[in-house]
């Protein structure tokens, strides 16, 4: 059946529930509700959450915004956490302890700091055992819970309160961390990157792929922040399309080592369209900063490249 | 008809778990606990149980896996020790403040730094403030008993605690001793089932777990992990009496070794405690009142009951096998201390810090302790200096 988004929205109630006290123009919830809604209907969900805006803002005692099971215990174990329930789950089921005809999924979610940084251990140990579940990053580039502090995905130049743009120095002098590339270094099923991006339907569609397939996967999406980006919360949308247009954000996936760019601009747009609308890269455009823009440009251009042959090496058939 | 064998400290934990079959163990290697692991994926991958074992990357993803696993609505277990446990330090907090059953392992060494393989107390101290029962064993004997009775105290309604077994780093965990063991079939109808009430795979009654907990309610769920702590002594105590029934040992918070007219007194735990034993057995026959109280139960701290048992004494020497580095004395030291206040009983009481990263301790040793003790009682109860380290050079 052919991608509608009306009928799904429609048709799947969210198992986000409103009420939760994320901010106005945060691409988290979007995201969230959008990939649980790639749940079948009868199907239950176990969500792991690390610490992070999200957990904070949809699990206040004694309110839950979640429909699902739901468990957050720390920062850097979301992944090992939900390891843990589904080893449960499987022993348990094996000994007939769970009723047969019902299947659980397991779905996590960290932000970048929770993903990238801390929790990037415990990730990478859940995946590389096996666990059937999705971990989802969603990345906002930088530690915006505890007040907008750098993260490893932060890009480069940005304007964090841990990398100020200084006189001196201006912004994240680093560039960010490729975390889907180390993912599918990891040898998994099912890799991809995405954001919500016309009608949603790539990141449906993704959250369905990995949902439903056997194993551990792993899908990053772009979720910006208002507040750390300094963007206007109506403009979240046009945020995202800007990062995907400019290349910034390569919508992709890599199914058992295989890549697939899934979107490839008609016309690739310049980066300042993308850097422009927010207030995190506003001292890129001071007269004499011309280089970071054109550095930025530059970065953004190889790693679309390296996406590029990545695609036509691993398709190749011989 | 109980079995009888020999095996060392971990092979008796490992066959305790075994026979328990706990629904998933997610453990890491670290000296001298990895043995446990070890024989257990040795069960798990010849089918000998049902559970489901995750060789998890670090400790911190063992607790935080048996945190998911048991909130799941399954039993799960672990074995640590040392830096593994301070690795583990966070998610233990987490572990206890979830109210979740999981049962532990500790066998008992130095947390680094420098780095030391040896036995010494200072893992388990460091958490003793993390809202899990501490339960204490000189003997591989009581390793295996200890487990044995571990769900049945955790997993009491009332108490809902995490809980672990200590032994110490091979003076127990590798010594192979004699040993009675209980039959499968006996062990699994002691243990029981697991029942919990609420648990993340009942798709009936979705729950979450773990939330934000702000300055409205926090102070409360504390005080309700504060209440556990004081049942979980009536029940440990029960549970105690169970297993005599079945086994004949009988088990409370401590071991009184002549303690009834005992006029001084070594207060220790684990191992020591034999050789605290032999040293009083010794004295005795020099016709000095010499007497043990073995410490079992630490977390909960039997308060009420070590003063009482130590009030008819005239001097007490506490032996820590951990420094709290505080200038104050041990941490058992402290607790028992603070006890006879409470309790209106004013002993001579001095604090000796012992054992550290391995360092042995004979029945010389303790004879010194006990020889200190009939000083201070020939001197009035005049104490001199409370804050004193047995068996270190250059004091």
């Amino acid at each position: 059946m052919a991608y509608n988004v009306k009928e799904i929205v429609g048709q799947k109630p969210s198992r986000l529930t409103s009420g939760h006290r994320m901010c106005a123009g945060c691409g988290a919830p979007p995201v969230a509700r959008m990939i649980l809604r790639a749940v079948k209907p009868e199907d239950h969900v176990v969500v792991a959450n690390a610490t992070g805006c999200m957990e904070v803002s949809t699990f206040i005692y004694p309110y839950t915004a979640w429909t699902d099971s739901f468990i957050h215990t720390a920062f850097e174990n979301a992944a090992s956490t939900l390891s843990g329930v589904e080893a449960a789950y499987k022993s348990m089921k094996a000994q007939g302890k769970l009723p047969k005809d019902k299947n659980t999924k397991f779905i996590a979610f960290g932000g970048d700091g929770g993903t990238y940084d801390i929790g990037l251990q415990s990730l990478s140990g859940a995946m590389e055992r096996g666990h059937d579940m999705v971990y989802v990053c969603y990345d906002n580039g930088a530690y915006m819970n505890t007040g907008i502090q750098r993260s490893s995905a932060t890009p480069k130049y940005a304007d964090t309160t841990t990398t100020p743009a200084g006189t001196k120095i201006p912004g994240k002098m680093q560039a960010r961390k490729d975390l889907a590339k180390i993912m599918v270094g990891h040898h998994l099923p099912y890799v991809a990157q995405t954001a919500p991006y016309l009608n949603f339907k790539d990141l449906y569609e993704k959250a369905e792929k990995a949902i439903y397939t056997e194993g551990p996967c792993f899908l990053n999406v772009l979720s910006p922040c208002p507040r750390g980006w300094g963007y206007n919360t109506e403009d979240l949308m046009l945020i995202n399309k800007l990062a995907i247009e400019t290349c910034y954000w390569p919508l992709y996936e890599v199914e058992n080592g295989v890549y697939k760019i899934n979107y490839k601009p008609a016309k690739k747009l310049p980066i300042e369209e993308f850097l422009k609308p927010q207030k995190r890269f506003k001292h890129m455009f001071n007269p004499g900063n011309e280089w970071m823009i054109e550095d930025f440009q530059k970065e953004v251009d190889s790693r679309w490249q390296e996406l590029l042959n990545l695609e036509e090496i691993t398709n190749k058939k011989d | 008809m109980s079995i009888r064998e020999r095996l060392s400290g971990n092979e008796a934990a490992a066959i305790a778990m075994k026979q328990i079959n706990p629904d998933v163990v997610a453990a890491f290697p670290i000296t001298p606990s990895t043995e446990i692991p070890q024989y257990f994926s040795s069960f798990v991958n010849n089918g000998v149980v049902d559970t489901e074992f995750v060789a998890v990357e670090s400790e911190h993803s063992a607790m935080s896996a048996c945190i998911g696993a048991e909130a799941a609505g399954s039993r799960a277990m672990t074995a640590t020790s040392a830096n593994g446990l301070s690795y583990m330090w966070e998610v233990l907090y987490i572990a206890s403040s979830l109210r979740l059953p999981i049962v532990m392992n500790l066998v008992n060494r130095a947390v680094s730094g420098p780095i030391n393989i040896h036995n010494d107390h200072s893992d388990a101290m460091g958490v003793r403030d993390s809202g899990w029962i501490q339960i204490f064993s000189e003997t591989n004997q009581e390793v295996y008993d200890n487990l044995i009775m571990a769900h049945q105290i955790a997993e009491n309604k009332k108490v809902l605690l995490p809980l672990m077994v200590c032994q110490d780093g091979f003076i127990t965990s590798h010594s192979i001793e004699n040993i009675e063991l209980l039959e499968d079939d006996v062990v699994k109808k002691f243990v029981g089932t697991y029942k919990p009430e609420h648990y993340l795979l009942n798709d009936k009654e979705p729950i979450s777990i773990g939330p934000l907990d702000l300055q409205g309610y926090l102070f409360e769920h504390k005080m309700q992990q504060s209440e556990a702590m004081f049942n979980s002594k009536q029940v440990i105590l029960e549970v105690a009496d169970k297993f005599e029934k079945i086994t004949g040992r009988k088990y409370g918070f401590f071991e009184e070794y002549r303690l009834n007219d005992a006029e001084l007194v070594v207060v220790c735990m684990n191992s020591t405690a034999g050789t605290a034993k032999a040293t009083a057995d010794k004295l005795r026959e020099q016709g000095i009142k010499a007497g043990v109280l073995k410490v079992r139960v630490f977390r909960p701290f039997p308060a009420e009951e070590i003063a009482k048992a130590l009030s008819n004494s005239k001097a007490i020497a506490i032996l820590d096998k951990a420094d709290s580095l505080n200038a104050a004395g041990g941490a058992l030291f402290e607790d028992t201390v603070s006890s006879l206040y409470t309790s209106n009983i004013h002993i001579p009481a001095i604090s000796y810090v012992y054992g550290i990263g391995g360092r042995d301790v004979k029945i010389d040793d303790i004879e010194k302790v006990y020889k200190d003790l009939n000083e201070i009682v020939n001197n009035n109860g005049n104490i001199n200096y409370p804050y004193r380290h047995l068996g270190v050079r250059g004091i």
